[in-house]
């Protein structure tokens, strides 16, 4: 029989769960999961991963319409857009299938079902109920369990998805063909990232964000130069925007929505709701518990544990911000604590945040107005891609990198930027918040010439009064 | 092209000293042989003197700083027109000096330069040569609070001290002074020691620990001598150069100096492979300052008339009470005199001042009645006691000399041939 007691068990085998368990492996700590659908989670199999599959798509079929620019010339330039989603579904299996061979390698035990609390044992071990359908239910005992089992499409009433005219990013990710007209509730990462992708596809695209500008959480100053960007691209973005009743047809469905006083009737193939997420607290035995949930969310101190002893909770299920990165990070914290090791507190301004519409945007701390509101006096540095010759030579002159500092210290409490690959740069910038660098540091930093980077160390020298090349 | 003005070393023996004047600000006109600075070596105040010529750059060593190693540079000296190089390191803390280093101020040793940008200067970072890990922006946090690192424990990656560290000790000093106790009375004072008061502790108790002292005392008539000098100074010529005032101490170095001639075995040094004898009467004489004591030296006393000894001896003791000393004059010497006869001391041992072999204690002379061929007269008798390095001399010697001191200070023309 195989075993059924060990030191942890992790329900969920999300970036958070199944990177707690390999962490505890290499702690030789006895560990399990428990997943209930695929290994990866909701990360690898339904969101960053299959839609950065998609977004490298959208962006081929971007330069291959913007050839001309480049000196090229090509006829009938099409798509298979059944193949499209095939590609990115098949990156998502070879990379689930990649979890799968991690675990095995370090010998940890994986249990397909449905994993739940339940209660104690008379060994004072925690016990999980595992039930899976059509299979006897299994319980297992461990010294300590890790929660992880994730966040899920937030459905508000009358925009809950249908899975024909309006849309989860379950759905959005797996379209049997591409809308001609389509309309995006919330301008999140994920309302922006599928609006990027259908429009560089070729659909009509209307973006709608009820606060006063999109990638409310960005800064300021990004914001503005995405919304810009977008509606050179063709798509429409609406902010300040209310959602009435939809109307469903046939094959087509009807949205009124309000913009300063006035409403319009808004007439699309399909309905993309992105407007925000809930964590999966549901049927994981908290009831009855000293484990705290707020707004869907359970309540975790900085070591991960929550108010039940041995119980700890991880990832997007212990609340923003709702990234895998948080996810792993926490995990490795919480086993590293578990084995008594000497952890960190996650900063929740050292975590970066990106996002992979076109242009990309990236970000770690404080925006400009928080750190105004936080009390800081800032030195603020801004430099455009424009003035970048890399940006340039590449045919993307869009995009600002922009640095915040404390003007009384010199730290770097945040940068923000858009632009290409700006996805790929960000840590640079979180090495420095991390490690404490200050304006001198990143000052004497060579960067390579002439990469996109460089506008990095120029945006720290106009924090300075010294950008060489603007 | 920039020259370094480096610590002199103002003796052989000079490791490190304290830097104690700028006779000169940065941007000052510099000619070769000014005087720039005043060190504060072992025992004595020194003048430092510009070897070239030039602008004085940068201060890189500022008033008060102990412990400046020999060698290091302390100033930057450039020519008319030319900038002041960035990169010039501070002068390093003498190595054997942990303490000093760690309670020295946190504050930027080097003051900006009027021409360059001021380099930001970190907090020490180092304790007694190990490297405190600590993030660049705690590192900035703790100089503008004014924090000595070394005291802050770090929770980062490997001990390494964040902001949150230097940001937490800061408001700790705070919280530690609610409901401490209010004054006692019966205080103390804490007054930092001079570089002399270290040098005066550290000699004399190498001293005390490793010579192997021993005592030997013997009263001696003073009156021979108090006549003698009565003669000698009313040959003295008003006020003109050649005037002199002997003092008995004038006299009892010259007379110390002949009973090293006629005992030899005390005019020593000891070594491990060796016995040095000296050939020369070098006589320190102990001269008591505000802050300690110095011995400047009367070199080949046995040599010098008294007359000489006298003047020399007046000035030695003016630049010793001064602090303008050089090395030469109170490093070396064969043999110690300490004198306090000025005081009412009945007798006193006094500790060997090494290479030294000897040291004799001097005491007031005072009237007293003495046995002379079984009558009773007066005399003015003081007591002398003769500290003696076993090591070096015995006690029969020991006993020889204080015989040959004691019969040329009853006898006292030999002082005068």
């Amino acid at each position: 029989m195989s075993q059924t007691d060990f030191d942890i068990l992790v329900i969920g085998g999300g970036p958070g769960g199944y990177v707690a368990a390999l962490r505890a492996a290499q702690l030789k700590l006895s560990v399990g999961v428990v997943e209930a659908t695929h290994l990866g989670g909701i990360c690898l199999n339904w969101g960053c991963i299959p839609t950065k599959a998609l977004l490298r798509a959208s962006e081929i079929n971007h330069l291959l319409h913007d050839l001309d620019t480049y000196g090229f010339k090509a006829e009938q330039v099409s798509f298979d857009f059944k193949k499209i989603i095939a590609r990115s579904r098949a990156v998502s299996k070879q990379l689930s299938s990649g979890v799968s061979h991690l675990l095995k390698k370090a010998k940890v035990p994986v249990f397909e079902g449905f994993g739940k609390l339940d209660g104690v044992g008379p060994n004072g071990r925690r016990k999980v109920l595992v039930t899976k359908d059509g299979a006897a239910p299994v319980t297992l005992t461990a010294k300590h369990v890790i929660l992880a089992t994730g966040a899920r499409a937030r459905a508000l009433p009358g925009l809950e998805a249908d899975g024909k005219l309006v849309w989860s990013y379950r759905e959005a990710l797996v379209p049997e063909e591409l809308p001609k007209r389509l309309l995006v509730i919330g301008s999140g990462a994920i309302g922006t990232e599928f609006a990027s992708f259908y429009r560089n596809m070729g659909s009509a695209v209307t973006l709608v964000e009820v606060a006063p500008r999109i990638l409310p959480v960005e800064d300021e100053e990004i914001s503005a130069i995405a919304h810009k960007e977008f509606e050179k691209q063709g798509i429409r973005v609406l902010t300040g925007a209310k959602v009435g009743a939809l109307r469903k047809g046939a094959d087509s469905v009807t949205v009124p929505v309000e913009t300063n006083g006035k409403t319009e009737e808004i007439t699309v193939d399909k309905v993309i709701s992105a407007v925000g997420i809930v964590g999966n607290v549901e049927n994981i035995g908290l009831e009855g518990t000293k484990i705290k949930v707020d707004r869907t969310h359970v309540v975790t101190d900085a070591q991960c544990r929550t108010g039940e002893p041995g119980v700890y909770a991880i990832g997007d299920l212990a609340g923003a911000p709702w990234l895998a990165h948080k996810a792993s990070h926490e995990a490795v914290m919480c086993v590293e604590a578990i084995a008594g090791k000497d952890v960190h507190p996650i900063d929740v301004t050292k975590i970066p945040g990106c996002t992979y519409c076109r242009p990309q945007i990236a970000s770690v701390g404080y925006t400009e107005a928080r750190a105004k509101e936080a009390g800081y006096t800032l030195r603020v540095g801004k430099f455009p891609l424009m003035a970048n010759g890399k940006a340039l030579a590449m045919g993307e002159p869009a995009g600002l990198v922009k640095t915040v500092f404390d003007a009384k210290t010199g730290e770097l409490l945040g940068a923000h930027m858009i632009g290409a690959e700006v996805t790929e740069m960000v840590q640079g910038y979180v090495i420095a918040r991390t490690g404490e660098l200050t304006e001198a540091e990143l000052a004497e930093t060579i960067f390579p010439h002439p990469t996109i980077s460089e506008s990095m160390h120029e945006a720290v020298l106009a924090a300075y009064g010294g950008a060489l090349h603007f | 092209m920039a020259t370094e003005i480096l610590m002199p070393a103002l003796s052989p023996t000079m490791t490190e000293g304290k830097l104690a004047r700028w006779l000169k600000k940065e941007g000052d006109t510099i000619a070769s042989g000014d005087v720039v600075a005043e060190i504060e070596t072992d025992k004595a105040t020194m003048e430092v003197e510009a070897v070239d010529e030039g602008i004085l750059g940068r201060i890189l060593v500022p008033e008060g700083s102990e412990g400046i190693a020999v060698n290091a540079p302390i100033a930057v000296l450039v020519a008319q027109g030319e900038a002041v190089p960035d990169k010039v390191e501070a002068a390093p803390k003498a190595a054997h000096t942990p303490a000093e280093t760690v309670s020295a101020p946190v504050a930027a040793p080097i003051p900006s330069a009027p021409a360059a940008h001021a380099p930001s200067q970190p907090a020490p970072t180092a304790v007694g040569g190990k490297r405190i890990a600590v993030s660049p922006l705690a590192r900035r946090i703790a100089r503008d609070k004014g924090l000595d690192l070394s005291t802050i424990k770090g929770s980062g990656p490997n001990g390494r001290i964040v902001k949150h560290d230097v940001e937490t000790a800061v408001l700790a000093p705070v919280q530690a002074t609610q409901g401490s106790p209010a004054p006692v009375p019966g205080g103390s004072r804490t007054i930092p020691h001079t570089t002399m008061r270290k040098v005066i502790a550290r000699r004399l108790s190498e001293s005390k620990a490793t010579v192997p002292h021993f005592y030997v005392s013997a009263d001696v008539e003073l009156d021979a001598l108090l006549a003698l000098r009565s003669q000698m100074n009313a040959l003295s010529t008003g006020d003109g150069p050649d005037a002199f005032k002997l003092s008995v101490n004038d006299m009892l170095v010259k007379a110390a100096a002949v009973a090293l001639k006629k005992v030899p075995e005390v005019n020593a040094t000891y070594t491990d492979e060796a016995m040095i004898l000296h050939d020369d009467a070098d006589i320190s004489i102990a001269v008591s300052l505000d802050d300690g004591l110095i011995t400047p030296i009367i070199r080949q006393a046995d040599r010098k008339s008294l007359k000489e000894i006298s003047q020399e001896a007046k000035g030695l003791i003016a630049r010793a009470r001064a602090g303008k000393l050089k090395p030469e004059e109170f490093q070396g010497g064969t043999f110690s005199l300490s004198n306090m006869g000025m005081y009412d001391v009945k007798d006193f041992n006094a500790i060997i001042n090494p290479p030294q072999a000897a040291i004799l204690a001097i005491a007031a002379g005072k009237k007293q009645a003495v046995v002379v061929n079984d009558a009773l007269k007066i005399a003015t008798v003081m007591t002398v006691t003769l500290s003696v390095d076993h090591r070096a001399v015995d006690g029969a010697t020991a006993a020889r000399w204080l015989s040959a001191f004691q019969a040329t200070v009853q006898s006292p023309l030999s002082l005068v041939l």
